[in-house]
Formats: C-alpha cells, sequence, structure tokens
C-alpha cells in the first residue's frame, strides 16, 4: 500500500483492487487456479490471509462505521503468523480457571509481544489478567 | 333446571378434541421473573443509566464500576461510545422507538445513537414495540440489503455420501451458508471433507461450516474446509459465562483468531440460554440478551446467530415469547450486526406456531432468515430438530410465493435435484476413494442418491465414518488434497468451484459485516447496504428473482387441464351419446323431471371434479327419477352455465316444475319453477366429494318433489376438507370452458341419450 486510506468504494478488494490482493507468498488472485494447484506451484499457504490484507479490511470497516469490527481485524492482524498451536494454547489459557494467577496470562501477554510483536493483542491479555484477578477467575474449575 | 345432578357432563368434549392436539404437546411455563421466566420485565432488571468520567464508565444501568462483572466491564469499555453516549442515553426511550419504525430516520442515524447505549437502554426502547412495530423495523435496520438463509445439513449415521448430496441439495435450493455437526464428535473431519465437497456441486459460494469443539473447529477450518464459524457462544450472565468455559476475553481472543485465519465468524446468543443454566440473576430474558448483544458488538464480531437459538423452546413457554425474540434480533441488528435470525431449534410441535414464528422474518427479510432451516428430515438433524425441516421446505417455498417475499430459497425441478445428488455422491465417492479414505460400493450409492433420509440408506455407519474422519485427520489431509482429488477424478468444475471459496480467504472481502456470495460475488452490508426509507427502497424482488420464487412444482395450466379432460373422451363416446332433437318445448306430463345439462356437458367435459364419467351420473340422475315414480328429459341449456340457471331453466320445462340443472364438474341442483333462482330445493355444492349413490337419490327426491311429497334432503357428508384449496383452480379453469360455450339468448336443446355398451 502506498499510504492511501481504503475506502468503501474499494470494496470487495478482490473486484475493485485485484492489484493489492496478495496471498501469503505474494500471489495474486488471478495466479491461484486450478491449474497452478494441481502443478503444486499453489499450496494451502498461498491461501491464507495476510496482515496486510486484515489491516485493510480494518480500514473499509472503520469506513464503514464500524470501529469495533475495526479492531478486532487488527486484532486478527497481530496473530496471522502466530502458529496455531500457540493461538490454541493462549486461547485456553484465557479460558476461566486455566490460569492459576496473572502471571501465567503476562507471560503468554510478553510471548505474543516479543515473538510476534502483537502489541494490541499482548496488551488484550494483560487487561483480561486484571479483570480475571478481580473477578476471581484464577481458581481452579476442574 | 330439572333432572337429577350429575347427569351432565363433566367436560366439554371439545376440550378432550384440543387435547389430542399437537398444540397440547407444548407445555407454557407461568410468567415468574423471580425465577428466571420473564420475556420482557423483570423489577430486578436496571434502569437505563450512565454517567462518565472524562470518557470512562462510571456507573452503567445501576452499577458502579467497581462492582462490574466481566461483562459489565467489557461492554463499559469497548461497546459504549463516550462521544455519543449523552445524546443517546438522554433521547427519551419512546422517542427512540418512534425513530425505529419512521421510515424517514435512516438506519445509519439509529446505527450511530445505538453506540451511546447502554444493555438496559436498548432494552427499554425496544420493548415499547408491538410485534408488528418490531418486524418493521427488523427490516429497515438489518445490515444487508439482500436476504439470505442458512442450512443444517447432517444426518443420524454422520455418512459422508448422504452427507455431500444433501450439502448439494441444500446448495440448489439456494441456500447462501451450510452448517453441519455431527452424531459423533470424532467424526467432525470427515462431515467437513463431504460437505465441503457437496457444497461445491452445481454452483460455487456457498459458505459451510462445521460445528464441534472450539479448537477442533478452528483446525478444521485451518485445513481449509470451512468458510465461517458461529458457534462462538457469550451469555448475558458472568455465571452463565464461566460455566459455559469462556469469558468475553477468551471468546474476543477466538474471534481475533478465526480472522486472522481469513474465516469469517459470528457469536451465538439467545434468550433463555441464562435460564436453562441456572444462572438468570431475575433479570428479563430480553435484558440479558440486551447484554449479549452489546458484548458482541464489543468484541468486535461482524455478526450474531440470535434468536432464542437453544434456548427458544423455553423463551416460548412464557407470555411473549416469540415477541421477545424479535425484539433481540431487532436490538441485534439495530447494533449492526449481521443477524443469523434463529429460527432454528424447533420451539413448538404446533404447525401453526411453526408459520407464525417465521413470518414476520420472511416478510421483513433477514440476512439470513434461518440460523439453521433443517434442509434435511427432523430425525437426521443433528442439531435437533429446526423451526422448519426438509418436511415442511416445499411450505416455505409456498410462503414465499403467497407473499412475494424472498425467503431466500428457489424451488428445484426433481429432475434437476437428481442430477445434483447423483454427482454429489459420485463426486464425494471420488475424493474418498482417490485419498484412500474409503471405496463406496455402487449400491451405496444409489441407495443414497434416493433416500429422503437417513432410514433409507444402505451407506456408512458412525463406526465407518470414525475411521474416515481420523484418517483425514491425522494423515493432515487439507482442502488443496481434496481439491486436486477432484480435479484428479474428473470433477474439474467441482474443483475449481471450491478453489474459488478457499480463496475468498485472501482478500478478506467476506470477513465484513453480513458478507455472503451471490452469483460469484461477495455481497455485504458495505457493497449492498440496507437503504430502506420507505416503499420503493429498500430490498425489492427483482423480476427474475419473482420468476424464481414463484415457479414451484405442479402448477395448473388451462392448456393441461383441457388435455387431461380430452383424456376421457374416447372412453367416453363409447359410453354415451348425445343426439341434439332441435328447440326444447315445455313438457305437459305432471310427472316429468328435467334435467338440465351445461353447454360443455359431454362436448368438452366428460366427468366431475369426483372423477366420475358424466354418463354414468346422467345413468344414476334417470334411475333416480324413474324409481321415483316419474319421467326424466335431458335438455341442453346453452344460455347459461351456472347451477341455479340450470336448475331453474329445467323446472320451467318440466312438466312437473322440478328440474334438475347440472354441471360438467358435477354441481347439481334441484330446483322448481316458482323459486327465486339462488332458493333452490337442494343443492351439492361440494362435487368433489359427491358419490354416485348421492345423484340416485338426488333423482330420487326430485322425483318426490315432483309428486308434491317432501323427502329427506340428501346431504352430501363433508368433513371440513378445505374444497376450496384443492380444487378451485381446477374448477375456475374448467367452468371458464363452460361459459366459453354459452351464449346469451340461446335456447335449450332436446337431446336424446344412447347408452351405448361400455358402461363406466
Amino acid at each position: 500500500m502506498s499510504g492511501e486510506r481504503l475506502t468503501i468504494a474499494d470494496y470487495p478488494l478482490a473486484e475493485k483492487r485485484p492489484e493489492i490482493v496478495r496471498g501469503k507468498r505474494g500471489k495474486g488472485v488471478d495466479e491461484i487456479t486450478l491449474q497452478a494447484l494441481i502443478e503444486d506451484r499453489v499450496a494451502l499457504e498461498d491461501l491464507r490471509i495476510t496482515a496486510t490484507a486484515l489491516r485493510q479490511q480494518a480500514e473499509i470497516a472503520r469506513a464503514a462505521g464500524r470501529d469495533t469490527l475495526a479492531e478486532n481485524f487488527e486484532r486478527g492482524s497481530e496473530l496471522v503468523d502466530v502458529p496455531q498451536d500457540t493461538i490454541m494454547r493462549i486461547y485456553e489459557l484465557l479460558r476461566p480457571g486455566r490460569a492459576q494467577s496473572p502471571e501465567a496470562l503476562f507471560a503468554a501477554a510478553r510471548e505474543l509481544r516479543e515473538q510476534y510483536g502483537a502489541e494490541g493483542m499482548a496488551a488484550f491479555v494483560e487487561e483480561a489478567a486484571a479483570v480475571y484477578e478481580k473477578r476471581g477467575l484464577f481458581k481452579r474449575r476442574f | 333446571m330439572a333432572g337429577e345432578p350429575g347427569s351432565f357432563a363433566n367436560r366439554w368434549k371439545r376440550f378432550s378434541d384440543w387435547d389430542e392436539r399437537p398444540l397440547r404437546l407444548d407445555k407454557f411455563a407461568v410468567e415468574d421473573a423471580e425465577n428466571g421466566f420473564a420475556s420482557f420485565v423483570s423489577r430486578h432488571d436496571p434502569k437505563p443509566a450512565l454517567s462518565l468520567g472524562s470518557g470512562v464508565v462510571e456507573v452503567m444501568d445501576g452499577t458502579a464500576a467497581r462492582d462490574f462483572d466481566m461483562i459489565d466491564t467489557f461492554i463499559a469499555r469497548y461497546h459504549i461510545d463516550p462521544e455519543v453516549a449523552p445524546e443517546a442515553m438522554a433521547k427519551p426511550s419512546h422517542e427512540v422507538a418512534r425513530m425505529l419504525v419512521d421510515m424517514n430516520v435512516p438506519r445509519s442515524e439509529l446505527v450511530r445513537l445505538a453506540r451511546g447505549m447502554t444493555p438496559a437502554k436498548l432494552a427499554e426502547v425496544v420493548a415499547e414495540l408491538s410485534s408488528l412495530e418490531i418486524a418493521f423495523a427488523y427490516g429497515k435496520m438489518r445490515a444487508r440489503k439482500t436476504p439470505g438463509n442458512q442450512a443444517h445439513v447432517t444426518n443420524a449415521k454422520d455418512d459422508p455420501l448422504q452427507m455431500a448430496a444433501d450439502a448439494a441439495t441444500a446448495v440448489a435450493f439456494g441456500f447462501d451458508e451450510v452448517e453441519t455437526t455431527m452424531r459423533v464428535a470424532r467424526n467432525a473431519w470427515s462431515n467437513a471433507v463431504a460437505c465441503a465437497v457437496g457444497s461445491a456441486v452445481g454452483r460455487w459460494g456457498t459458505l459451510f461450516q462445521c460445528s464441534s469443539e472450539e479448537a477442533e473447529e478452528l483446525k478444521i477450518g485451518m485445513a481449509g474446509f470451512t468458510s465461517y464459524a458461529e458457534t462462538v457462544s457469550v451469555y448475558g450472565t458472568e455465571k452463565s459465562f464461566i460455566d459455559g468455559d469462556d469469558t468475553p476475553w477468551s471468546k474476543a481472543f477466538l474471534a481475533a483468531a478465526y480472522a486472522s485465519r481469513g474465516i469469517k465468524m459470528r457469536c451465538t446468543s439467545g434468550a433463555g440460554s441464562e435460564l436453562l443454566m441456572g444462572f438468570h440473576e431475575k433479570k428479563s430474558l430480553l435484558y440479558l440478551e440486551a447484554r449479549c448483544l452489546c458484548l458482541q458488538r464489543a468484541m468486535g464480531v461482524q455478526g450474531t446467530q440470535n434468536g432464542g437459538i437453544d434456548g427458544a423452546p423455553i423463551t416460548c413457554t412464557v407470555p411473549g415469547g416469540m415477541r421477545e425474540l424479535m425484539a433481540e434480533n431487532l436490538i441485534a441488528v439495530w447494533l449492526d450486526l449481521e443477524c443469523a435470525s434463529g429460527n432454528d431449534a424447533r420451539p413448538t410441535e404446533s404447525e401453526i406456531r411453526v408459520g407464525a414464528k417465521i413470518m414476520p422474518f420472511l416478510i421483513a427479510g433477514s440476512d439470513l432468515i434461518c440460523s439453521g432451516f433443517g434442509s434435511i428430515l427432523k430425525y437426521d438433524n443433528s442439531f435437533n430438530p429446526s423451526l422448519l425441516n426438509g418436511e415442511e421446505l416445499e411450505d416455505y417455498l409456498v410462503l414465499q410465493r403467497d407473499f412475494e417475499a424472498d425467503g431466500g430459497l428457489t424451488p428445484v425441478e426433481e429432475t434437476r435435484v437428481l442430477a445434483i445428488r447423483t454427482r454429489a455422491v459420485e463426486a464425494i465417492s471420488a475424493v474418498l476413494e482417490e485419498l484412500g479414505l474409503a471405496k463406496p460400493t455402487d449400491d451405496m450409492k444409489a441407495s443414497v442418491v434416493a433416500a429422503s433420509g437417513s432410514d433409507e440408506t444402505r451407506s456408512y455407519l458412525p463406526r465407518d465414518v470414525a475411521l474416515i474422519s481420523e484418517s483425514i485427520k491425522e494423515r493432515a489431509i487439507t482442502v488443496v488434497d481434496v481439491i486436486k482429488a477432484l480435479a484428479k477424478r474428473g470433477f474439474a468444475e467441482e474443483a475449481e468451484n471450491l478453489l474459488r471459496l478457499v480463496r475468498l480467504r485472501i482478500s478478506g472481502d467476506y470477513l465484513q459485516t453480513s458478507a455472503m456470495v451471490r452469483d460469484g460475488r461477495v455481497l455485504s452490508a458495505i457493497n449492498d447496504p440496507n437503504d430502506y426509507l420507505g416503499p420503493g427502497t429498500g430490498y425489492r424482488i427483482s423480476k427474475s428473482r419473482r420468476d424464481e420464487i414463484v415457479a414451484i412444482r405442479d402448477v395448473l395450466t388451462r392448456e393441461e387441464v383441457l388435455r387431461a379432460e380430452s383424456v376421457h373422451k374416447p372412453a367416453e363416446s363409447k359410453r354415451i351419446s348425445y343426439r341434439t332433437m332441435g328447440p326444447a318445448a315445455a313438457g305437459g306430463d305432471a310427472r316429468e323431471v328435467v334435467i338440465g345439462i351445461s353447454p360443455a356437458f359431454g362436448i368438452k367435459l366428460f366427468q366431475t371434479v369426483a372423477g366420475h364419467p358424466l354418463s354414468a351420473i346422467l345413468r344414476e340422475l334417470i334411475a333416480g327419477i324413474t324409481e321415483g315414480g316419474a319421467s326424466a328429459r335431458v335438455v341442453r341449456m346453452k344460455h347459461t352455465a351456472d347451477t341455479s340457471f340450470l336448475g331453474l331453466s329445467a323446472a320451467r320445462l318440466a312438466g312437473s316444475g322440478v328440474g334438475i340443472g347440472i354441471q360438467a364438474k358435477g354441481t347439481a341442483v334441484i330446483h322448481q319453477k316458482d323459486r327465486l333462482p339462488h332458493n333452490n330445493l337442494e343443492l351439492f355444492s361440494n362435487s368433489p366429494i359427491t358419490r354416485l349413490e348421492h345423484y340416485r337419490r338426488m333423482g330420487a327426491n326430485a322425483a318426490a318433489y315432483a309428486r308434491g311429497e317432501l323427502p329427506e334432503p340428501v346431504v352430501v357428508p363433508m368433513r371440513g376438507e378445505a374444497m376450496g384449496s384443492r380444487y378451485h383452480a381446477r374448477v375456475s379453469l374448467i367452468y371458464a370452458i363452460e361459459t366459453e360455450l354459452a351464449s346469451e339468448g340461446a335456447v335449450p336443446e332436446e337431446v336424446a341419450l344412447v347408452f351405448l355398451g361400455d358402461a363406466a
């Protein structure tokens, strides 16, 4: 992107702005064909969304007046490169009674921040830790 | 009154009749807010209130920030917009309620205000509206203009062949989304592959989800089989939330995780869940739902599956329950969320309550009218039966046609459905074989293609499926493998369709609010916003869409009715001949009864609506007249086709002054020459249920009137059949043939009947 701010006029991106739509390994929509897939020139990796695409959709959501949706897309953009197992581990930790103290959540937040640069997501997990403490969620449930 | 005490019944038997109706299987609960049974109002509901201190919520709906539970905290931080809140909260609720139903107030203005309203405020506003007003407001406020619908595709055996066939069938009927789940949890991967393949048959773009355990569902999504998720449940009380094994933060984290994988997601919430879970805090269903919905907007999910959902049945036990379900859906769309508006868990055994429940949504439209229309038979629905199911799908298609309302579905011809099912079964079989997962036999496939439900299939059982499913999971088979398998085995179109769907992920366009795919294009609240501002605006059915909706099967046309009639001509011509003898004169015999037949009788029309040949009818009438001691003469009326005038004209020609008028469709009357046209002696108005013996007795009674006697009138027993719905379309077409042959002033014609060898 060249610093321009996307608007609802750019939506749907795949239709209106195909030149900026790129898969994980840089392939455009027109390159992701059945033939390419059969010839192994396209893999599942090429069919994954990118952090850029999520930030673009966040801009569009914001232009449409949907701030909270935009924030979710932005949080999502931070998780694009976080491995599945890590995501599931942190999700599990956020469930009630999994963490026995705020420290476990703080550690997860550090991991998100330091390893993946997921600043917003880390702050979100820290916020959860504070609320859980206040509401007494750090206790064993099963 | 005289008589022994107790000689009267102790019960009006109508109550016993009512006891037998399906409605009585429904159980109703008394309104009891203390125990959670209150739809709109509980004295424990807080009054709407909000105070802000330097942009931070200090008090919300009667609770100070220090006492906020997790839900309050999340709503106060992420939902309440401090820029709008003072203005929104200051507006009187009745004024906002009026704005909701004012076509001149644009949706965008109301959406803006909702961002500044607390749960109690939103609930208070919609509680001002009647059911009609809620439906209207819903139609105005829903986010996307074009309505859509979602299908459940499951079966009692988790059979992948049937899963694929039924998914393809659902796609053919026009569902925008297909949702599956399993009888056995480990079968999730097999279901996912089968539905993904099935929903790629015929066209592309139907979004698909596999409802399973949170972590498993995300993994299946990562493997590319599913394109959306909606079982991320939220609850309106903290304790319910914790028992649901989540918090607002864990669910919001999951929402972000789905976004990061390019998977569309909506949350689920609905009235009654807190009541079912035992933590309702004595609050009304609507207030708790308002909390759930504010929370969902706060989490940043694009939409919600909302409207009772699994709690719909219990909500419908309470007074105002169905209105409450509508009200919570209205709050959802007012908060600018996509709404898959419930109408799934079947809340009643009464078909009337089912029809009433769906109507407001059918005519108002919804992003997804049902968040699971059971496209399969009830017993095959692994979510439990839906409000509407495979059994009732045609009823729904007809409702669309009746009200010219777009319910998201399209009638499909029988031959096309069979072709689609065959193709889907062949496609999934090819994939299973190609990936070395299973080898379906021809008998298995054939049984599935034809089967209405799993009772009729000879295919895989849950244990077989578990082996297939585990293998898909263990071998980490992905959608790419499936696409390749399809292509390799000659299913290029399906491979292409599936690839197109997965490719949607790259741009993320379908992550936006209310996104679906129509005709190969992503359509959402952004490029297809609901712009309702009164008549002529908002969603209107196009000419081509109307053509689709009205094209239900087995519709009568004049040509078909005429063709059906002419089929009987050869047989009738072997039974009877009508010889024209010139103008009919008045008879002098006091024992004579004239039978006045209609203009097309035996000329263009040959049997009654009940299916009796007209020759047989005449035989019976004449036999009855003769047995009654009178003589019969047949006259064809050419000036009228109306039963009353046929009868009266016949009576005036008869020596006895008594005549019978009969139309070819079988409607018959006994008339007397001095009576007014519509004041006859006896009338057989329900020709479809009139039997030959009735015509014979009618003949005998006509003879009795001729003799000056008063016989017991012939009553054709009727059991309340909706004759009009069954016959009027055909009857009108038939009658038009009669009236076409009638000409004003034409004189009655004497007819000599010759009964030929073949009796009917």
